[in-house]
């Protein structure tokens, strides 16, 4: 059978043989959680929690500022040692609540369980909102948002996203196959929110035992499973419906512009707990790999672990790592160190050695066309970055540098080494500067 | 880069079989003058030097297999100035020239030394005992004999296999279509070639060279002939590949390919020169920024049926 | 022959009268007080005065729309030449020049990680803050130089701005590009200059640079009217140069510098002492 995809893309080894067939383990609670007040798309949450204060496992620590964006929980019991900038994933200082663990986990008691049958589509969705569920793929966009879509642009095909096309990562992949229930449970009531018709799960081939897993367990129901061709970046909210629908977003658009939505799998196992048992979302499951680390794991984690936990729980470092990155190879945000927290959005720590992240100076472009070839979104990014660059920022416009999702295929594919992904940005944030001035 | 080098290795190997120590000097005298001239060039331009990334090195054989065998040492000297200096550095070096740069050098040498530039001597194969004796070349035999007498000679009709090997006068590199695809197969491998220039260049040629055949065979050689002798094998898949002087996307190298081809099979039947293979593709190189605007990739999420843009 | 000689005739008659037409008719109005006041200036199209180029901003001086000290490069001379033309009085601004407030190179300042990527200031800003350890520090990528349409912008080895007293004609270009607001504008009489932008506390500071500014109050204690300091940073009150220089030896960072002394260490710029050839 040929597999369905989208059109560009490359194929980096996926390196997921570390760590896809080892089990989900329960992260052992750190002494302490740092919990940034920013870890999703949209205005930070303000803290609402004073230093000295106990705090139960799941109590606001941290109120919604607007509609895009969501309040954030402690994620166990304990005291608030600090209210202050700390630290972030992305490099700089944010405000976070610092939690000292208390050792008991105690949930706070006003929890309301639900019978999911008994709610209203809003119901739902004021309960994602209230337990702060963001799309866990990654972009960590809040999910109430993406479920409240206009009343003009209905929804008639849901795709659940359980591709994980970035190499390494396998929290999604041991989701599928242990937390099955949870997830189709999630899976049916965002279809009852959404009221779609088509109900899709897409997973990529590499996957074969959670697509079969999957599949055992959707027959009977309207859910298909997908297989996917294996290629980065499927998972890409765009090139995913791509694949699976054949419809292309409109340039500027969203999904829904096209009657799609797309959340991730585990996204689904989190609005379960949300809705059913109203827990919040306090944990997640993230992959800690790569080679410079001992032990590979799949750990189920609290929000705001430090990653030196992390690094601990796994077994400490086989040598100095050359590189530290949150997430993927090809989207994640390279560490200063081990002092950051883990966050929602956080699916994988990898830890590279030295001579996997050795660089070659940068060489002159010889118009080779890989990028060309790679680009998902059918760009130039050789010409966009080139035009960035020289801070031609109209004619970077004009070859739609807005359009980039930053997936990274064309410096990936590049064999001059040039960081074309980041020139792109740096012409696409001095775009959005100028139409803020303008 | 060095992939190329290594895939040039065969057709250089023909070369010196066929032609001897001239062909060996001629090949020797390009490279290391290119190399010297990128050197001399960016120390003097005040750059890294960088000779060691090969391109120099490249354009060297290139340059060489296409000269003749006979080729004077200081007119192959100065064709490694024109490439490097006059066809790279001074638009920036690597990258950024709009020209094939061997192929500058070619055609300024054609231009300024017609009398050296189309002195063609048969190949007179290593251990034969032969000396490299004057003659013409196919296209150039079989153009004189079409202004001549306006009819192909007969036995040129019969020489294919000849042509395949490469024993028959012609530039150093292009004689021979079997080391040059043997090449071309290894860069294939190595996904340095995509299909995209040397299927249409050298489709369109068979197609419309066929038509004229099909015409008047008497006159028009048969398009294999025009595959096989010639500069077609080496400028379709070396000179015309280049990636810098090159459109970027799939549909403009078709397009790119698909003119090298018609401007080919125009300037061989119709044209003042016997051989049209240089003259095609510098001329689409400079069509290159043309057609790269007018072929640009419909962006994801602008085609008509994915809704308005 | 002689017919090729009359059909080229012809031809050049022909298109010298079409050009003399087309001269006529497309003929551009130019005020020509604006040509004399376009004459006078530096002709460098920098933009400082806010115009479009050098004869945007000559149109606005004759039209009464700009100030006849508008234009830092020019300097005093312009605004002189310019009050010819328009015969009217002015004074030239106080000239400025732009000064970077930072001495911490790579081998004085920390790094919080290995920058490879764009060589843009800009650029690198956005990658964590930048790669150096100092939220207020030159990241050393020459965004400033290339920005510079006078060349007086040297970069050291070790990735310090350092900006030529000489050279620099005050039209504020660079300070446009500076990601981290290390450039400043300071009036050119004043050649003592506290070569810090950390706000940081001293303790902090001292672990990421050596040459920075501690907010010890040292310099303030040594020359109160001379200095101020505001949350952890010194800065010279411009005006009291004579005693500014009294604190210099006194800073136990040695982030206080005279120009007139020399340039930052690592800087090629000969020491300066010739100022007076600018401001002639």
């Amino acid at each position: 059978m040929k597999l369905r995809t989208f059109s560009g893309g490359v194929h980096p080894p996926d390196n997921k043989q570390w760590s896809a067939h080892l089990p989900i383990e329960d992260c052992p609670l750190p002494d302490q959680l740092i919990v940034p007040m920013s870890q999703h798309i949209g205005a930070p949450a303000a803290p609402c929690v004073a230093v000295g204060q106990q705090v139960a496992k799941g109590e606001v620590i941290g109120e919604a500022k607007g509609f895009v964006s969501v309040p954030i929980h402690a994620p166990t019991s304990g005291e608030v040692v600090a209210v202050e900038a700390r630290l972030h994933p992305m490099g700089t200082a944010l405000p976070a609540v610092v939690i000292k663990a208390d050792g008991e986990d105690r949930w706070r008691d006003d929890l309301a369980s639900a019978e999911p049958g008994d709610l209203t589509p809003e119901e739902i969705i004021d309960k994602v909102h209230q337990a702060g569920v963001v799309g866990l793929g990654g972009a960590a966009f809040p999910a109430h948002v993406k479920m409240s879509p206009p009343p003009e642009k209905p929804i008639n095909t849901l795709i659940f996203n359980g591709v994980e096309c970035e190499p390494y990562l396998t929290a999604d992949h041991r989701m599928m196959l242990e937390e099955t229930e949870r997830i189709l449970q999630g899976v049916a009531l965002l279809q009852y929110v959404f009221g779609a018709e088509r109900v899709v799960i897409g997973i990529e081939a590499n996957k074969p035992d959670a697509i079969a897993h999957l599949e055992q367990h959707c027959t009977g129901t309207p859910v298909e499973v997908v297989a996917l061709q294996v290629k980065y970046p499927q998972g890409a909210e765009k090139q995913l419906i791509a694949a699976v629908t054949g419809r292309e977003v409109p340039s500027g658009g969203l999904p829904m512009d096209i009657g799609v939505a797309v959340h991730n799998v585990s996204t689904a196992a989190a609005v379960t707990d949300a809705v059913v048992q109203g827990r919040p979302l306090i944990e997640r499951v993230c992959t800690v790999t790569g080679p410079a680390i001992r032990e590979p794991k799949n750990l189920k984690i609290r929000i705001g672990t430090p990653l030196s936990h992390l690094v601990a729980v796994c077994g400490g470092l086989v040598e100095d790592p050359g590189k530290i990155i949150l997430g993927g190879p090809m989207m994640g945000v390279a560490q200063l160190g081990f002092d950051a927290p883990a966050i929602r959005g956080t699916s994988g720590l990898l830890l590279l050695r030295q001579q996997d992240v050795e660089r070659r100076p940068e060489g002159p472009c010889i118009r080779c066309a890989r990028c060309v070839e790679g680009c998902p979104m059918k760009l130039l990014p050789t010409t966009i970055a080139a035009y960035a660059r020289r801070d031609l920022f109209e004619a970077t416009e004009e070859y739609r540098a807005m359009d980039c999702i930053e997936c990274g295929c064309c410096s990936y594919s590049c064999p001059a080494l040039i960081p074309l992904v980041q020139a792109i940005r740096y012409g696409k944030a001095a775009i959005m500067a100028k139409k803020r001035n303008a | 880069m060095r992939d190329v080098l290594y895939s040039l290795v065969p057709a250089c190997g023909v070369a010196i079989y066929f032609f001897g120590p001239p062909a060996l000097g001629v090949l020797l005298i390009a490279t290391l003058g290119c190399l010297a001239v990128e050197a001399v060039s960016q120390r003097l331009m005040g750059q890294p030097v960088t000779i060691a990334d090969g391109s120099a090195a490249i354009t060297g054989v290139l340059l060489a297999l296409n000269l003749p065998p006979t080729s004077p040492w200081w007119m192959t000297l100065l064709g490694a100035v024109i490439a490097i200096f006059i066809g790279k550095q001074v638009y920036g070096g690597l990258g950024a020239n709009p020209f094939n740069p061997a192929l500058v050098a070619r055609v300024v040498l054609l231009i300024s030394f017609p009398v050296q530039m189309t002195t063609w001597s048969a190949p007179a194969p290593l251990g034969s005992g032969l000396d490299l004796v004057t003659t013409a070349t196919p296209l150039g035999e079989w153009k004189t004999a079409v202004m001549l007498t306006g009819q192909m000679p007969v036995e040129m009709q019969a020489g294919m296999t000849r042509y395949f090997l490469g024993n028959m006068p012609g530039c150093i590199g292009e004689v021979s279509a079997l080391a040059l695809l043997l090449g071309a197969a290894y860069l294939f491998y190595r996904r340095i070639l995509t299909w995209h220039i040397p299927a249409t260049y050298v489709g369109t040629v068979v197609v419309l060279s066929g038509i004229f055949w099909l015409l008047d065979p008497a006159k028009y050689p048969n398009p294999l002939f025009h595959l096989l002798t010639g500069g077609l094998v080496l400028g379709a898949f070396y000179m015309a590949t280049d990636m810098v002087t090159t459109p970027v996307s799939m549909r403009g190298m078709l397009i790119f390919g698909t003119g090298c081809g018609v401007l080919t099979v125009l300037i061989r039947l119709f044209g003042g020169y016997p051989e049209g293979v240089s003259f095609a593709i510098l001329l689409m190189n400079a069509a290159t920024p043309l057609i790269d605007r007018y072929t640009r990739p419909k962006t994801f999420g602008t085609l008509p049926q994915g809704g308005a843009g | 022959m002689i017919a090729a000689i009359l059909s080229l005739g012809c031809i050049g008659l022909v298109a010298a009268f079409a050009l003399g037409l087309a001269a006529k008719k497309f003929a551009v109005e130019v005020v020509p007080r604006e040509l004399a006041a376009l004459e006078v200036l530096p002709g460098a199209n920098c933009g400082a005065c806010g115009y479009p180029g050098c004869a945007g901003f000559a149109k606005a001086v004759i039209e009464g729309k700009a100030e006849l000290n508008q234009c830092p490069p020019g300097g005093a001379e312009v605004v002189l030449k310019l009050s010819r033309i328009l015969g009217v009085e002015a004074t030239a601004a106080e000239p400025e020049i732009a000064v970077v407030i930072c001495q911490g190179d790579n081998r004085k300042a920390q790094l919080k990680y290995q920058y490879l990527g764009l060589d843009d200031c800009t650029a690198a800003q956005r990658v964590a803050g930048g790669p150096k350890a100092c939220p207020g520090g030159c990241l050393g990528l020459g965004s400033c130089q290339r920005a510079c349409p006078f060349d007086a912008i040297e970069m050291t080895d070790d990735g310090l701005a350092v900006i030529s007293r000489e050279k620099c004609t005050g039209c504020r270009k660079c300070i446009a590009v500076c990601p981290r607001n290390v450039i400043r504008m300071t009036p050119l009489a004043s050649s003592v200059h506290v070569l810090c932008n950390s706000h940081d506390k001293g303790a902090l500071v001292r672990k990421y640079c050596q040459i920075g500014c501690i907010g010890c109050h040292i310099c303030k204690k040594t020359v109160p009217d001379a200095y101020q300091v505001e949350t952890f940073l010194a800065t010279v009150v411009y005006g009291h140069d004579e005693e500014a220089g009294e604190a210099i030896a006194k800073c136990p960072t040695q982030c206080i510098r005279d120009f007139q002394d020399g340039y930052p260490e690592g800087s090629r710029l000969a020491p300066a002492g010739s100022e007076k050839t600018h401001a002639a």
